[in-house]
């Protein structure tokens, strides 16, 4: 027979919490040094790269809108394309009634994020996979709703009014502005979001979701919460996408490519990271510019990558560059400091 | 009432669809978004084969059917098994980035016209009538019935095969069957086989009837077996037979109502079942 | 008897773990454990919950990989098989919470344990023959059995797989205590047939009844081995809780 004593437990004494690291100060003066010299490409580059950028503000946005969905508060949506194209008519029917478009830009997004309340409504208790196929039939559902209305276009679409008179330089610029503006305050308010109160939220959800239930976290209230402002943020993204063709076309804004868009450059670049959206976005630009856009070779290849970094390397490019080096752009966790060790998050 | 007879027809071929989309779901709680793109697939290399050697239609069922069954198993047991280690969100992602590529692959490699098998038989694409109002294609009887018998036949073969017991049991606990002897990687494989075998039969079935474009996987195919899966409940066959009947004849109404109409009317039920009883109309188990 | 003469004389366990250090996500679950079931033994593991039991059995059947130390089975290292792979060769368990296939029937659950058989005695009309009220139901769905009958259909399955070794994962778990006492009661029933079992119970006077040898584990370490002739009442106590201040008896055969 043997008998063996038991152990104590480390006490932990000396425990210091921090928010975040000394960098977080550089990074925010180079956002806004890069915010700047973008808000200026007007007045230094062609037009045709203006119109190129816009088209990366755009997938930057959704990309982040999705990341913040998928990647922070679990929910797979392959219909946020409902929204986009949801922010696109609401501009267009403020178009209509005679108020610019630019001017329409901020209702289309509050406006996408009322609608997205019914609809959580209706998905809010499907899990996973039943959620992943619920929003894809709203959103097909959603365009021949709207396709029955003639009057906004019906099935072909109709130009985008308000334009008249507009000098085309200037319109390329206003739209440049539009797409930064929307950008920039996309990621400010996601950053904001997932700094506070509902970041922390959502992590709990992630590790562990009863627990995060039992402890008093408003679990549902979060997620709901995500879900409008991703709404919100896909429909502000649809009002520059009407802006920037100067018509809207059922086919073209409630398209799922743009899931596809936003889903790939997300994975690719980083799911569940702030800065993931921002590398996967450079990824696609670059591969759709080299493969002579709208080919479907870039979707095609964007895809094959997608899948290979979702099965190989789960926090995508970032992610492989956040282990190496152990920093972060945009910090929203915290850092415990035990004695003489640190450990991370 | 041709309407509603052409419905439930129709709801043959959908449940034919469905039920590979329910056996991959029920069994490995995959949810496969490329579950059209593979039928599609498939009546493409039906086309094809048929082009290409002459054979007559039917052979190429012979052919096609069993090659994307292998596939199927190959696929499960590499990718998707792999994505399923990972994680529920992984082999969602998975499958989509598949259901994208398959798609604009087709687009690359056949440009976005639509294409049909054709049958080659007077006799198929004719219809027979009752009274003077109901007329009912052949061919669409024809495929109801293949429909009835493959999803019998899937019924045996699930309650009386050693495999069929397996997947049954594997799809309870995985676990429990591990430690009774049982790899359940294999048995996912063939869970997936028989996926993809079927799919790729409604497929082929489905270009005879209709026209099959690049985009009809999702366009189309997809919903209406997730359509047919949800409304009948997960978990039984027949309940999947059901609930593409339903489908198909609520779609039909829509079309009477408004031919534009149909498809809509579709995703309106799929939704309200969605919305009001997820586990669907014979389920036994509740799924929250 | 058999057992304590192999154990005595050398032999090699028919199955073993060493040094095994098992973890559950950050928890250190098993910290070093340390031992040897040899043929024909009752080889009972003993302590409360959160002990670490379950965990061990887990371990030992491959559904959970240890982070150090081995298992081995007939003197071969398996720590790196797959769970079907080991009971194959003849490790089977009876998972805890029973663990049936709840939409096959009695009978279908049976045959899912004989497919992947090892030559052996276990055949279906035996088990019909060993519990005999199961013949009229085979056809049910186990959900309408009650926990016992459950529990021995479980066991069931297990033999039908014709292991040399059976893990019990906490039978009495959920049961009346007179249904536990009878299904334990068939134990010697299934030694006959040249069975070695290794069970995890939380209930100790039973365990002691049964075992040949008990091994206790408190938060992840042994704190007790030996047979139940052998410890007194207050050992078992003391290292079931982990009181200090008990006194250690060394055997000359420590049986490692």
């Amino acid at each position: 027979m043997s008998m063996v004593k038991e152990t104590t437990a480390v006490p932990v004494t000396d425990v210091r919490v921090t928010r975040s690291q000394r960098n977080v100060a550089w990074t925010a003066l180079v956002a806004l040094v890069i915010v700047i010299v973008l808000a200026l490409f007007p007045y230094i580059v062609y037009s045709g790269t203006t119109t190129i950028m816009v088209q990366a503000f755009i997938v930057l946005t959704l990309a982040s809108m999705w990341n913040l969905l998928a990647g922070y508060a679990g929910l797979v949506s392959v219909g946020q394309q409902a929204f986009v194209g949801i922010g696109a008519y609401f501009v267009l029917i403020l178009a209509l009634h005679g108020i610019s478009p630019f001017a329409a830009l901020p209702f289309a997004a509050i406006g996408s994020g009322a609608v997205a309340l019914p609809l959580w409504w209706l998905v809010s208790r499907l899990r996973s996979g039943y959620f992943a196929i619920a929003t894809w039939v709203l959103a097909a559902t959603v365009m021949l709703i709207i396709e029955r209305f003639s009057s906004i276009g019906g099935g072909t679409g109709m130009p985008l009014p308000g334009f008249t008179g507009l000098d085309p330089v200037l319109l390329t610029a206003y739209t440049y502005w539009a797409g930064l503006a929307v950008t920039v305050l996309a990621m400010v308010v996601i950053y904001l979001l997932l700094r506070g109160r509902l970041g922390l939220v959502l992590t709990a959800i992630r590790d562990d979701e009863v627990a995060a239930r039992s402890s008093g976290a408003r679990v549902g209230l979060a997620r709901l919460l995500v879900f409008v402002v991703a709404g919100a943020g896909c429909g502000a993204a649809g009002a520059v996408l009407a802006i920037s063709q100067l018509q809207v076309q059922p086919s073209a804004v409630f398209s799922i490519q743009w899931t596809a868009e936003m889903a790939f450059a997300t994975i690719i670049g980083g799911l569940g990271t702030i800065e993931g959206p921002i590398i996967g976005t450079a990824v696609f630009m670059v591969l759709q510019q080299t493969l002579q856009s709208y080919n479907a070779w870039y979707l095609i290849i964007l895809g094959l990558v997608a899948v290979l970094v979702a099965l190989f390397a789960r926090r995508g490019l970032w992610g492989l560059v956040d282990e190496r080096l152990g920093i972060r752009l945009f910090p929203v966790g915290y850092w415990l400091h035990t004695l003489a060790r640190e450990r991370g998050d | 009432m041709n309407a509603v007879i052409q419905g439930i027809l129709t709801g043959g071929l959908y449940a034919l669809f469905a039920c590979g989309l329910s056996l991959m779901f029920g069994v490995m709680k995959v949810v496969n978004l490329a579950h059209g793109d593979l039928a599609v697939v498939a009546g493409y290399v039906a086309i094809g084969v048929i082009t290409i050697t002459h054979v007559p239609v039917l052979w190429s069922f012979l052919i096609v059917v069993p090659v994307m069954a292998v596939i199927g198993y190959v696929l499960q047991r590499t990718i998707i098994q792999g994505a399923l280690d990972r994680s529920a969100l992984t082999t969602l992602l998975v499958t989509f980035g598949l259901s994208v590529v398959i798609e604009n692959g087709l687009l690359q490699f056949f440009t976005a016209n639509s294409h049909g098998i054709g049958v080659g038989l007077a006799l198929i694409t004719d219809s027979f009538n009752i009274g003077s109002q109901i007329q009912i294609p052949y061919l669409l009887v024809l495929i109801f019935a293949v429909a009835v018998v493959v999803l019998l036949g899937l019924q045996y073969f699930l309650s009386r095969s050693v495999y069929g017991r397996l997947i049954r049991a594997v799809a309870d606990d995985k676990e429990a069957a591990q430690l009774a002897g049982a790899d359940y990687r294999h048995v996912f494989g063939i869970a997936a086989a028989l996926a993809f075998g079927t799919v790729a039969l409604a497929g082929i079935a489905y270009g005879m009837y209709a026209q099959l474009a690049p985009t009809t996987g999702t366009d189309t195919i997809l919903l209406f077996a997730f359509a047919a899966v949800v409304i009948g409940g997960l978990g039984s066959l027949w309940g999947t037979l059901l609930g593409g009947i339903v489908l198909g004849v609520a779609q039909q109404i829509g079309a009477q109502i408004n031919i534009s109409d149909e498809v809509l009317a579709g995703y309106l039920v799929f939704l309200a079942v969605l919305v009001l009883r997820p586990q669907g109309l014979t389920s036994r188990r509740v799924r929250s | 008897m058999t057992a304590n003469g192999d154990r005595t004389n050398g032999g090699t366990p028919l199955l073993e773990v060493r040094d095994l250090v098992v973890h559950h996500g950050q928890l250190r679950a098993l910290e070093l454990i340390s031992f040897g079931v040899f043929p024909g033994e009752v080889y009972a593991i003993i302590g409360a919950n959160g002990a670490g039991k379950s965990t061990l059995l887990r371990t030992i059947a491959g559904l959970h990989q240890p982070t150090s130390g081995s298992v081995l089975f007939d003197g071969q290292d398996v720590t790196g098989l797959r769970p079907e792979r080991r009971a194959r060769q003849g490790i089977a368990m009876v998972p805890e919470g029973r663990r049936l296939f709840g939409s096959l029937s009695v009978q279908e659950n049976l045959q899912v344990g004989a497919t992947y058989a090892r030559p052996g005695p276990w055949t279906i009309e035996r088990v019909y023959e060993t519990f005999d009220w199961m013949r009229a139901r085979r056809n049910q769905r186990t959900a309408q059995l009650s926990g016992g009958e459950q529990q021995t259909v479980a066991i069931g399955r297990a033999l039908l797989t014709n292991p040399r070794v059976l893990l019990l994962d906490e039978l009495s778990l959920g049961l009346a205590p007179v249904i536990v006492q009878r299904i334990y009661g068939m134990l010697p029933q299934l030694l006959q047939t040249g069975l070695t079992v290794l069970l995890v119970e939380q209930d100790v006077s039973q365990a002691l009844r049964v075992a040949s040898h008990i091994h206790c584990l408190l938060e992840g370490r042994t704190t007790l081995e030996g047979r139940p002739a052998d410890v007194t009442a207050g050992q078992v106590e003391a290292a079931y809780f982990g009181l200090a201040g008990a006194a250690a008896t060394p055997q000359p055969d420590e049986g490692e």
